[in-house]
């Protein structure tokens, strides 16, 4: 079933595949070789599996690491006496087995996904894993880029491969222009919601369409990070010009000769016109509202002109039920905007919104105006570079002259871990947040998340509330 | 790993869709650990399922399945619809085998979790919806239910069904052998394929300690 079809028209995935299988195991598995790996602080106790089964990493200068989950994000952090367990657990998977690690605090530290497409480390074409769901984020460049979990991850580390199913293929088609300050977020978000939960549970999603060859590399990577919040294993979009020129230069992609081979194998990266998807959906965004998240399901999602659904209107009992679970949780009704509900917290930051151009179209709503004096707001770039780039631009100042906390990278609240579990929304607490899950608890016990673009989660922390950016003059 | 072959015993039903790793395992780090060592695997067996086991005073929902006293030691669990979505974290596959579990049946899995269970010696088992509900109904009495690795059935009173399994997987969960070891097996074709693929993408292959 998975024997190569290589003269037929092929996706971009399925090129990918092809390019990778080492051994067929039947039934649509296959065993594929694994370009990059990226580790995360989470992922360091694999180490100690490897070691205890005395096993050695068989390509470390295949292997990366990066410290984001647990670490702290506090400015005053002092790195030269800082330590926590994971992250003890990776300094030592490093010495051990001598392969690059992105010391945070450092140049070139950071969320692990933002880190990869930074230094070059993810390329068109390659495949790319980690220990962590949102590893499809880097898919935009090109990539087969997928989240393992713990064992997978020391099979990787033993082997530099993995075992895979070949998965179904489905295209999402965007065509449209945004209109003002509606983003890559809003777009994404949208889309979460039409497709559902579980709507693009296993499948490999193909991003394409004029809105996604006119979007500018950062957007893209906003695009393919929420894949996962349909239930996707794999988002990708075809290199193009874009790509290229965004990979050019960085510290792991090639150079000279050898970027000059990579490209021409780059060129024909992508699905060929008559390639079958198992599935297409189509999207016109040029109508779309700045977007925000009502509940607990990435999919619970609403136009920031709409109310809020009713669980009465919805056919699907469990649905329902969980749609009244979801309500009870985040504290508001039924049948009213979010518009004007009073927040305690504002978080930009993520693997999803946390480079420079979300940092430039938050500091934009910002600018001359102070955060509501209720409202505490954080802003931790998403990787030490971005950070650098923030400061030489001054938007440093922007924010924190208008009260934000202007804080290292790292995940921090976005998953409720940072140093530790301490960098958490408060029980009760409701936040907007520039991350990718509302789940319950995600932000911390008992926290409640709306989710929404840069723009829309700064103008939250001027107003105090949730608002509509558009009245705040936003332009991004 | 324990080879798993037959795998019988009472079989608890949790049909809600879309439980997420985070509702399966809530657990975080302890604030404030600053040293001492970490084992490969950490967690906490209190914290499985917390937010459905546990009402907010802390003390056990008796009207949560697993509370109930014929389901402590169910060994299997008939959920939902995209069991397992949400997070990569594995605590969640860590607790459920920690509790007893070694098979569950769902219409459908989160794709990390569904992986993580074959390494972890659970057998995830994908089943048409109408067949779930009708095992969840089944689970409800408290029956036992027997799921065959070997021949890749199920049973359940009078109810029977084969279910698909890859062959290869078949055969690593009944000798018990470690899918690392499987792949190590296969030393030479890992060989050849970095060979052949270092002439025609040489630049995915970094130079050793590129830094
Ligand atoms: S920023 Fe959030 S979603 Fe991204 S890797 Fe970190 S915890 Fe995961």
């Amino acid at each position: 079933m998975s024997a190569a079809n290589l003269t037929g028209p092929r996706t971009l995935f399925r090129k990918i595949w092809d390019a990778h299988v080492i051994a067929d195991l039947g039934d649509g598995f296959s065993l594929l070789q694994v370009d990059r790996h990226v580790v995360h602080d989470m992922g360091g106790r694999s180490f100690l599996g490897l070691k205890s089964r005395g096993l050695a990493l068989r390509h470390p200068e295949l292997t990366f690491a990066t410290a984001d989950h647990a670490i702290p994000t506090s400015p005053d952090t002092d790195w030269s006496s800082y330590s926590n367990p994971y992250l003890e657990n990776l300094r030592e998977g490093v010495k051990r087995n001598g392969f690059k690690f992105f010391e945070p605090g450092k140049p070139g530290s950071g969320v692990v996904h933002v880190v990869t497409p930074e230094q070059g480390i993810a390329l068109p074409g390659c495949t790319l894993a980690c220990g962590d769901s949102h590893t499809c984020t880097v898919g935009a460049l090109g990539a087969m880029a997928w989240g393992v979990g713990q064992s997978e991850l020391l099979h990787i580390l033993a082997t530099q491969t993995s075992v895979q199913q070949q998965a179904k293929t489905m295209r999402i088609v965007i065509e449209g222009v945004l209109s003002r300050a509606v983003t890559a977020k809003d777009m994404i978000l949208h889309i979460v919601r039409k497709v559902g939960a579980s709507g693009a549970r296993g499948c490999a999603v193909e991003f394409a369409g004029t809105a996604i060859s006119a979007m500018p590399m950062e957007g893209r990577f906003t695009i393919c990070n929420m894949a996962t919040e349909m239930g996707a294993r794999f988002g990708l979009i075809a290199p193009d010009e874009v790509t290229l020129a965004y990979l050019e230069g960085r510290p792991y992609a090639p150079a000279g000769d050898l970027w000059r081979q990579a490209l021409a194998q780059w060129r024909n990266l992508r699905s060929d016109e008559d390639a079958v998807f198992d599935s297409e959906l189509r999207f016109d965004v040029s109508e779309i509202q700045p977007q925000i998240s009502w509940g607990t399901s990435p999919d619970h999602v609403i136009g920031i002109n709409e109310v809020v659904p009713d669980p009465q209107d919805e056919a699907d009992a469990s649905k329902r039920e969980r749609m009244m679970a979801a309500l009870d949780y985040i504290g508001i009704e039924a049948g009213h905007p979010l518009i004007g509900t009073r927040i305690d917290n504002v978080f930009i930051g993520s693997c999803t919104n946390a480079r420079i151009s979300d940092l430039r179209s938050a500091a934009s709503i910002v600018k001359g105006r102070s955060v509501a004096p209720h409202v505490e707001a954080w802003i931790v770039p998403g990787s030490f570079d971005v950070k650098s780039q923030a400061e030489r631009e001054g938007l440093d100042r922007t924010f924190i002259d208008a009260g934000f906390q202007w804080r290292n990278a790292g995940c921090s609240m976005c998953g409720g871990m940072g140093d530790l579990s301490r960098e958490k929304v408060a029980p009760g607490k409701r936040i907007v947040s520039t991350t990718n899950r509302s789940f319950v608890g995600r932000q911390g016990p008992g926290s409640r998340t709306h989710l929404a673009s840069p723009a829309m989660a700064a103008a939250a922390a001027i107003a105090g509330c949730i608002v509509d950016v558009r009245d705040f003059g936003a332009t991004a | 790993m324990k080879p798993l072959i037959r795998i019988e015993g009472v079989a608890a039903p949790l049909l809600i869709d879309d439980i997420n790793t985070d509702m399966i395992a809530p657990t975080r780090p302890r604030a404030g650990m600053t040293s001492g060592k970490m084992a490969e695997k950490e967690f906490d067996p209190a914290a499985l399922f917390a937010p459905l086991r546990y009402l907010s005073d802390g003390t056990e929902n008796p009207d949560f399945i697993l509370n109930r006293p014929a389901f402590r030691t169910a060994k299997i669990l008939v959920a939902g619809r995209n069991f397992g979505c949400g997070s990569s974290r594995e605590q969640a596959v860590w607790l459920l085998a920690d509790f007893g579990i070694e098979c569950i049946i769902a219409p459908s899995f989160g794709g990390i979790f569904f992986d993580s269970c074959f390494k972890n010696g659970i057998l995830p088992v994908v089943l048409p919806e109408e067949n779930v509900r009708a095992l969840a109904a089944d689970a409800q009495q408290a029956a036992s239910m027997l799921v065959d690795v070997e021949a890749r059935r199920i049973h359940s009173g009078a109810f029977m069904r084969n279910f698909d399994l890859p062959e290869f997987r078949r055969a690593a969960l009944i000798a018990g052998v470690d899918d690392i070891e499987m792949t190590l097996r296969r030393d030479a074709e890992l060989k050849q394929f970095v060979a052949r693929d270092r002439l025609e993408r040489p630049w995915i292959y970094l130079r050793t300690g590129a830094q």
